[in-house]
C-alpha cells in the first residue's frame, strides 16, 4: 500500500461514517425524546430528506468547483434570490399573455440566464481586476441583494403556476422531482470534474497556479466558466425550489452561502484549493440535512442546529488538520 | 518628465483614491441637496454609524494580522442580548462587565482556535457565526429582550446621551479610535501585528509570538464588538435576536474599502475609520438625492472593487490583472 492511502481512504470514508453515526444516534434518541411515534428511518422520511436537500445541494456542487479551483462565491444566495423573482415574476409579463404554460419553458430559460449572467459577471471581474474572489463575491453579495430588493421593494414576488406545481410535486420512481435534479447535477458535475479536460484543469490550477499557467493552462477562462455554471446551478436550485413554492421574499437565500460553504467544508474540500470530490460533498450536504431534520426529530430547537452545526464544523476542521499533520512537517521550513 | 509625472499622478491617484473618492462624493452629495453638509446630518450620519465603526476598528486589526472575522455580527447580537437581559436582573453597573466577560471568553476562544491551533480563520468564524447565535437564541428562548424601566435608566447614556452637543455614541467611537491606531501606529504589539500578517514565517523567525498576537488580535475584536453591543442596546433599550445579523460582511466591506488587504500586513485606523465614514455618508447622501435605500448596497458593490481593483493595480502597476 503507498504512503498515505490508508489516511485517504479514512478522509474519503469520514463523510460516510458520520451519516451512519447520525442516523444511528438519531434512530435511537428517537425512541426517547421524539414527540411523534414514527421512526426515524422511515422510508418517507429519507424520500423527504433528498428532497429537502436539493436547494442546497445543487449549488453546493457548484460550489466545490469553485473551491477545488481556489476559489470562493459568497454571492450565491442573493443570484438564488434574484433568479427566483425573475422566474416568478416573468410569468407575469404582458408580452407573454397570451402564451398560456408554454410560458414555463420560457420564463425557466430566463431565469437561469439570470444566473449565468451574474456568475459570468463575477468571473469576470475576478478574471480581468485579478482582485480576490472572497471581495468580489461579498461585494455583488450586497449588490445582488440591492437589486433584488429593488425590483419589488420588500415586497413578496408571488405567481402560483398549478402546472409547475404539479410538476415539482411529481414523483418519479418514487422520488421527488427535485431529488431527481439534484441527482442529475450530482451526476453531471462529477462527469464534468472527473472525466472532462476542463475539470481536471480545475483541479490544476487550485493545486498549483503558477505550475498551470507553466503547463499552459489558461487560468482566466476556466475560472470564469466556472463561476458561470454555479451561477446556473443557484439558477436552477431556485427554479427547482421556486416552482413548487411560487413565492419568493426578498431575503429569500440568505446565509445560503453559509450552508453551502460548511456542505463543502464537511465534505472534505479544501479552501486553499486543489482538492476536493464532488460525492464527498453529496455526503456533506445529506449529513447537514440530516442533522437538522434529526435535531428537530428529538424535539431541539433551530438555536441547537446553528451551536451544533457551527461546532461540527470547528471540529472538522480540528481532525482534518490533525490528519494532514504528519505529512507536512517534512516540507514545513 | 512627463511620462513620469504622469505615472505620479496615476500613483497618487490609486494609492489615495479612497480619501478622493470621498471627497469627490462629498461634493456631488452637497451640490445635489444642501442639506447633506447640514451639522445636524452629519453629527447623524456618524452617529448611525458608530456602531459599525467600532466593530470595524477590531476587525481591522485581526484583518491586518493575516486572517478574517465574519462571527462579529453574531458576537454583537449575542453582548447585546446578555447586556439587556441581565440589566433588568442585577443592574447596569454589573450587567456591562458580564457582558463584557462573556464577550470577551468567545474572542478568547476564535483567538485560542486561530491562534494556537492554527486553523484557518475563515472556517472558524463561519461556525463562530452559527454557533454563537444558537447560543444567543438558547440564552434568549428566542423571545426578544427589552428593559423594563425605559424613561427612568441611566443605561441609556451610552447610545441616546451626548456631552457638549456631540453624542455618546461619536465618541466612543472617536475615543477607541484614537487609541487603537495609537496602538497599532506606535505600540511594539502594533508593529507585530504588521509583521505578522505581512510575512508569519519571517515574524516567527525574528521572535515574534505569532499565535499570542493573533490571540490578542481576537479578544481586542471582541472587547470592541461588546463595545457596540453596549451602544446598540442601551440606544433601542431593546432588541430582535438578529439585530447584528449581516453586519460582519458591511464591516467587512468598510474595512476593505479603507484599503486593508484580506493578504494582511496592509491598512490603518485611520484609513478604517474612512472606509466606515464613505459608507455612511454614501447611504445618507444616496437617500438625500432621492435614491431608494437599497440602491446603497449596489453603489457599495461597485465602491469596494473599484477600491481593491485600483489599489492592487497600483502596487502592481498595471491596470488589467496579469492572468492568462
Amino acid at each position: 500500500m503507498a504512503p498515505g492511502t490508508l489516511s485517504n481512504y479514512l478522509k474519503s470514508g469520514a463523510i460516510w461514517a458520520f451519516i451512519v453515526l447520525e442516523l444511528a444516534f438519531f434512530s435511537i434518541a428517537g425512541e426517547y425524546f421524539s414527540l411523534s411515534d414514527k421512526a426515524f428511518m422511515d422510508f418517507d422520511n429519507m424520500l423527504l430528506l433528498f428532497k429537502q436537500s436539493a436547494p442546497i445541494g445543487i449549488i453546493a456542487m457548484g460550489m466545490t468547483i469553485i473551491m477545488v479551483n481556489g476559489n470562493i462565491d459568497l454571492s450565491v444566495g442573493a443570484t438564488y434570490a434574484l433568479c427566483a423573482i425573475v422566474l416568478l415574476d416573468s410569468m407575469t409579463w404582458p408580452i407573454f399573455a397570451g402564451l398560456g404554460d408554454a410560458v414555463i419553458p420560457i420564463s425557466w430559460a430566463l431565469a437561469l440566464l439570470t444566473g449565468v449572467l451574474l456568475g459570468a459577471l463575477n468571473g469576470l471581474i475576478v478574471w480581468k481586476t485579478g482582485v480576490d474572489a472572497f471581495i468580489v463575491t461579498l461585494g455583488s453579495m450586497l449588490g445582488y441583494r440591492g437589486l433584488v430588493f429593488m425590483y419589488n421593494g420588500e415586497q413578496p414576488t408571488s405567481h402560483l403556476n398549478w402546472t409547475l406545481v404539479d410538476f415539482a410535486e411529481a414523483q418519479f420512481l418514487g422520488l421527488h422531482t427535485a431529488t431527481w435534479f439534484l441527482l442529475a447535477v450530482t451526476v453531471a458535475i462529477w462527469f464534468l470534474m472527473n472525466r472532462t479536460v476542463h475539470g481536471r484543469n480545475a483541479y490544476a490550477i487550485g493545486d498549483n497556479r503558477s505550475a498551470a499557467v507553466n503547463a499552459g493552462i489558461r487560468v482566466g477562462p476556466h475560472m470564469m466558466i466556472n463561476f458561470m455554471i454555479i451561477g446556473f446551478l443557484a439558477a436552477l436550485s431556485a427554479v427547482v425550489f421556486y416552482s413548487e413554492s411560487g413565492s419568493v421574499n426578498p431575503n429569500d437565500g440568505e446565509l445560503y452561502e453559509l450552508w453551502i460553504i460548511t456542505a463543502v467544508v464537511l465534505g472534505g474540500t479544501k479552501l486553499t484549493g486543489g482538492s476536493g470530490s464532488i460525492v464527498s460533498t453529496f455526503g456533506g450536504v445529506l449529513a447537514i440535512q440530516l442533522l437538522r431534520k434529526g435535531l428537530a426529530h428529538i424535539g431541539a430547537d433551530t438555536s441547537t442546529v446553528n451551536l451544533v452545526i457551527g461546532l461540527i464544523l470547528i471540529a472538522v476542521l480540528f481532525l482534518d488538520r490533525q490528519l494532514n499533520l504528519k505529512g507536512k512537517e517534512e516540507l514545513r521550513v | 518628465m512627463g511620462a513620469l509625472s504622469k505615472f505620479e499622478i496615476g500613483g497618487v491617484l490609486a494609492r489615495q483614491g479612497i480619501l478622493i473618492a470621498f471627497v469627490l462624493f462629498m461634493i456631488a452629495f452637497t451640490i445635489a441637496n444642501q442639506r447633506f453638509l447640514d451639522p445636524d446630518n452629519i453629527l447623524g450620519v456618524i452617529r448611525s454609524s458608530a456602531i459599525l465603526g467600532v466593530m470595524a476598528l477590531g476587525v481591522t486589526f485581526v484583518v491586518i494580522s493575516g486572517n478574517l472575522d465574519l462571527s462579529v455580527g453574531s458576537m454583537m447580537s449575542f453582548s447585546t442580548i446578555v447586556v439587556l437581559d441581565l440589566h433588568d436582573k442585577i443592574g447596569p453597573a454589573l450587567a456591562i462587565p458580564a457582558m463584557f466577560i462573556m464577550t470577551l471568553a468567545l474572542g478568547a476562544l476564535i483567538g485560542f482556535l486561530v491562534g494556537y491551533l492554527k486553523l484557518n480563520s475563515l472556517i472558524v468564524t463561519l461556525g463562530m457565526l452559527s454557533a454563537i447565535h444558537g447560543l444567543t437564541l438558547t440564552y434568549s428562548g428566542g423571545k426578544n429582550m427589552d428593559i423594563a424601566d425605559k424613561a427612568g435608566t441611566w443605561f441609556s447614556v451610552f447610545g441616546q446621551g451626548s456631552i457638549l452637543g456631540i453624542p455618546v455614541p461619536i465618541l466612543i467611537f472617536a475615543l477607541l479610535a484614537a487609541v487603537l491606531g495609537t496602538m497599532l501606529a506606535k505600540t511594539p504589539f502594533g508593529r507585530k501585528v504588521y509583521a505578522v500578517g505581512g510575512n508569519g514565517v519571517a515574524a516567527t523567525f525574528s521572535g515574534i509570538r505569532r499565535a499570542r498576537v493573533v490571540f490578542m488580535c481576537y479578544l481586542l475584536s471582541s472587547f470592541c464588538v461588546a463595545t457596540a453591543g453596549l451602544i446598540q442596546a442601551s440606544r433601542s433599550l431593546g432588541s430582535q435576536n438578529t439585530v447584528g445579523q449581516g453586519l460582519e460582511l458591511e464591516v467587512l466591506a468598510a474595512v476593505i474599502l479603507g484599503g486593508a488587504s484580506l493578504m494582511g500586513g496592509s491598512g490603518t485606523i485611520f484609513k478604517t475609520v474612512i472606509g466606515v465614514l464613505i459608507l455612511g455618508f454614501i447611504q445618507n447622501g444616496l437617500l438625500l438625492v432621492g435614491l431608494q435605500f437599497y440602491a446603497q448596497y449596489v453603489v457599495t458593490w461597485i465602491i469596494i472593487i473599484l477600491a481593491v481593483w485600483l489599489d492592487i493595480a497600483a502596487k502592481r502597476g498595471r491596470l488589467w490583472s496579469p492572468i492568462a
